[in-house]
């Protein structure tokens, strides 16, 4: 057993026991800051899949609003439940991810377009949401009915956060495991081809267009089923926290930030940037509005120009580096 | 069904709309035609403009037209202040770090400006009468934005055709290292792109003021339709995005009529995305 | 005129000039002749400034421009034709001429200068609206030298001008830089074409593999085997 599979084995058994310490009079809170960490970096490592290979979306808001609200509009008007509605939710969303991707893998839509197309897609769910209040709640958003009597499994809904704890726990992991998968697979150099040159990737029989939808299609159902637990956990939707501009564009920063090409990038990027914006919460409280927002924007400005391979990324290459200059190496040339 | 009168007069408002929407289009495509990179937070810095001619307005009493100077040259300093701190250290990073940090941009002008001004919409009260033609009624205010919006767009357009420096700015985009070799330094032609793109923001902020109200989040609002507009247009095509503009807003004008106003958003951006499938690179494309 | 001393350059890893010194005197026409990738364009562009020499120095009227940028070079008045022309494609052909104009002291005698290209190459004139893309190559190659005269230079650059030219447009193009020569240019050619640029030069070096091998009058050149090899191995 390497020393770093120790290390990750040791992490999951703490992780899996976490909600068993006592963590005093601020646990619920906690556990509701590690939730929202475990279901946005399984986010953001879905939206990762797209972005490591160069399709850089800015309307991933789109997949998350739509699996997220097909989950609650399933429950409240059809009392389906989230198990059945959840999965809906989730082929709706590939669907949609399906149709704008079309067009663009075919067309070679790329880059700046891509990165401007998919924001356009965001911005119209998020306009849909908003236009057709009368079932949708419009921009105040949606409460998810409860299930009374029959919360519980039934409805995933439940009173205690450490079972939704242990839900984000395994989202987030199994979100690491199909990165993984992908990293592991045939489709990742496929992809990293297509991404370097596309004509000369469909040269060599790679089936550019296939891959490049099947990779959306993958990362807009996960990105829906981190809608689909964000419903349930919050039991709250709106418009502007759960689509548009505003959540896609965190998303992404998150990921940069931690690192795109790295598995546990997102996961860093996301804890550091939720942790961030709660400390700010707490430390501005509601004293100044905004100004939490404010150094939030600004701190991830800064990082951009500083640091573009990302907090992870760029301590994965120092580490590196510092492992290739270790004594009793011996240099050859520069 | 619905009176012919107010289609046509949602038509007429459509070709006002598109005057300021092509002026917009306009600025963006004008720096990402030039410089490569797509101000995200763009229309926020119209939004600034906005409240700079507000604030000009109201707290200072200068009168409209000064305060649409004033405008200018916030946008102006804007963009150059921009380009300078944010756009000229990511110039060689990969394109996902480049929209990223004018997306931060994005965030952060909306937050400080919830910070400083709240969450309230401001608007000037303009009082301009109503012309009637023919029994359409047209707002001399959205008449006046619009004739401003085409001068500055023909001004634009002699600048870019006429003198050395607009010329230049041309090149360029073709060829960076050509025009050095004709003693023209490229980051001074960038900066110098930058502060026209935020001029022309300027203008926009000042003919937008005095028909819709600015708020934080006014840049949510009509920044992805300026980008649709530009893609639509083919990014960095200055005829298409002018183009595309006044299609757009006839879309929204007259949808708008006949559904409601939200939906002739959506129905414009779902005519975006049916567009995109049949003309992948824009309806204009620059053939390469 | 122009001095170069013992210039390395190079881009990034690779080094394409190794210790290159030479010179340049007022009126006169040298050419650096050579194999590919022999560093003959890199030798320009570090003259011309679109790349800084890693080591050595480079003069121009005793003044020392190592390392200076481009648009300051070409204030000084070096114009680099660069290989492949260079031009703005989508740029009219008075347009392409205009900006060649850009510098100060080029604008304030625009008309004069304008008029002698115009003269000396009549069919810029009648295409003056034309894109510059949709142009020939031969009237390309016009063009990219009326847009260097525009900045009304002292020394002319020229990177591999027959470069994709139909053989009786090469004959041409020779005639044409003699009439420049004429006009009073100081010229520095850069060619493949041996025996053509042999003629119309009064001295001439060998770059080989980024080093000078040999340097001397033009004729005394053209008898030397390596020129028939040369003409033979084209």
């Amino acid at each position: 057993m390497t020393p770093l599979r120790v290390v990750g084995l040791l992490a999951l058994v703490a992780l899996a026991l976490g909600p068993m310490l006592p963590l005093g009079a601020a646990q619920e809170y906690i556990w509701h800051v590690i939730i929202q960490i475990f279901l946005w970096s399984f986010v953001g490592n879905a939206w990762s899949l797209m972005g490591r290979f160069g399709l850089v979306s800015l309307g991933h808001g789109a997949f998350l609003g739509v699996g997220a609200y097909a989950t609650v509009l399933f429950w409240n008007y059809y009392g389906m439940t989230p198990w059945l509605g959840g999965v809906l939710a989730v082929l709706v969303t590939v669907v949609l991810a399906l149709v704008v991707a079309y067009p663009c893998s075919r067309f070679q839509v790329v880059g700046h377009y891509f990165a401007l197309v998919t924001l356009a897609v965001g911005e119209v769910i998020r306009l849909l949401i908003v236009a057709e209040r009368d079932w949708t709640g419009g921009s105040l958003g949606l409460t998810l009915k409860t299930g009374g009597a029959a919360s519980g499994w039934w409805t995933l809904q439940f009173a205690d956060k450490r079972v939704f704890y242990y839900v984000g726990l395994a989202a987030w992991l199994f979100g690491l495991w199909v990165w993984w998968r992908v990293d592991r697979s045939m489709a990742r150099s496929a992809m990293e081809a297509i991404g370097e040159d596309e004509t000369a990737a469909a040269s060599v029989g790679i089936r550019v267009t296939r891959f490049k939808m099947a990779i959306t299609a993958l990362s807009a159902a996960l990105t829906a089923l981190g809608g689909v637990l964000l419903a349930l956990y919050l039991a709250y939707v709106n418009p502007d926290t759960l689509s548009g501009i505003g959540v896609s564009l965190r998303i992404v920063f998150a990921v940069v930030l931690g690192g795109m090409y790295s598995l546990l990038g997102p996961f860093v990027g996301t804890a550091l940037t939720i942790a961030l914006s709660e400390y700010l919460r707490i430390y501005f409280g509601i004293k100044l509005i905004g100004i939490a927002e404010t150094i939030y924007g600004l701190l991830l400005i800064i990082f951009i120009i500083f640091l573009p391979a990302g907090i992870y990324g760029s301590l994965a290459e120092a580490v590196r580096r510092r492992v290739r200059r270790a004594p009793g190496r011996v240099a050859i040339g520069t | 069904m619905i009176d012919p009168i107010f289609i046509l007069e949602a038509v007429v408002n459509g070709i006002l709309l598109g005057g300021v929407l092509a002026l917009l289009a306009l600025g963006l495509n004008l720096i990402f035609g030039v410089i490569d990179i797509v101000w995200i937070a763009y229309v926020d810095l119209v939004a600034l403009c906005m409240y700079a001619v507000y604030f000009l307005v109201t707290h200072y009493g200068w009168p409209l037209w000064l305060a649409g100077l004033g405008s200018i040259a916030v946008g102006a300093l804007l963009g150059a202040v921009v380009h300078l701190l944010i756009i000229t250290p990511i110039l060689a990073s990969p394109p996902i770090n480049q929209l990223l940090a004018t997306g931060g941009l994005l965030f952060f002008i909306q937050s400080a400006a919830t910070l400083f001004w709240s969450t309230d919409h401001r608007s000037i009260r303009v009082s301009m009468p109503t012309l009637e033609v023919g029994g359409i009624f047209i707002s001399v205010t959205r008449l006046l934005a619009f004739g401003l919006a085409i001068a500055v767009m023909i001004a634009l357009y002699v600048f870019l055709t006429r003198t050395y420096t607009g010329t230049a700015i041309r090149a360029v985009s073709q060829d960076r290292e050509a025009i050095a070799l004709m003693g023209a330094r490229p980051q001074r032609l960038y900066l110098v792109t930058s502060a026209v793109g935020g001029a022309m923001a300027g203008v926009a902020g000042a003919l937008l003021i005095i028909q819709y109200a600015v708020h934080p989040y006014f840049g949510g609002a009509f920044g992805p339709l300026t980008f649709m507009i530009c893609v639509l247009g083919g990014l960095g095509n200055m005829v298409g995005a002018f183009v595309a503009a006044f299609i757009m807003a006839q879309v929204i004008s007259v949808g708008g009529v006949i559904v409601s106003t939200e939906m002739g958003y959506v129905i414009a951006f779902v005519i975006f995305i049916v567009l995109m499938f049949v003309r992948p690179g824009g309806i204009f494309a620059k053939r390469a | 005129m122009l001095e170069l001393s013992q210039v390395t350059a190079g881009y990034g890893a690779f080094t394409a000039l190794w210790d290159v010194s030479l010179r340049v005197a007022i009126g006169e026409a040298v050419a650096v002749v050579g194999p590919n990738g022999a560093g003959k364009t890199t030798l320009l562009r570090a003259i011309s400034g679109l790349i800084a020499p890693r080591a050595g120095r480079i003069a121009f009227e005793g003044a020392d421009l190592t390392g200076h940028p481009a648009y300051d070079i070409v204030a000084h008045g070096i114009a680099h034709v660069p290989e492949g022309r260079r031009l703005f494609p989508l740029l009219t052909v008075a347009e392409n001429l205009k900006m060649g104009a850009f510098l100060p002291t080029a604008r304030a005698h625009f008309r004069e200068s304008l008029e002698r290209v115009y003269t000396l190459f009549p069919v810029l004139a009648e295409r003056q609206r034309q894109r510059a893309g949709s142009l020939s190559g031969g009237e390309q190659q016009m063009l990219a030298v009326g847009r260097a005269l525009m900045s009304r230079p002292k020394l002319i650059l020229f990177d591999e001008p027959s470069m994709g030219l139909a053989p009786v447009m090469v004959l041409r193009l020779f005639d044409m830089i003699a009439r420049v020569r004429e006009g009073g240019f100081t010229i520095l050619i850069v060619e493949q074409n041996v025996r053509q640029v042999l003629k119309l030069v009064d001295r001439a070096y060998l770059l080989e593999v980024g080093r000078i091998k040999v340097e001397g009058r033009a004729a005394d050149l053209a008898e030397q085997d390596f020129v028939r090899q040369a003409y033979v191995g084209l």
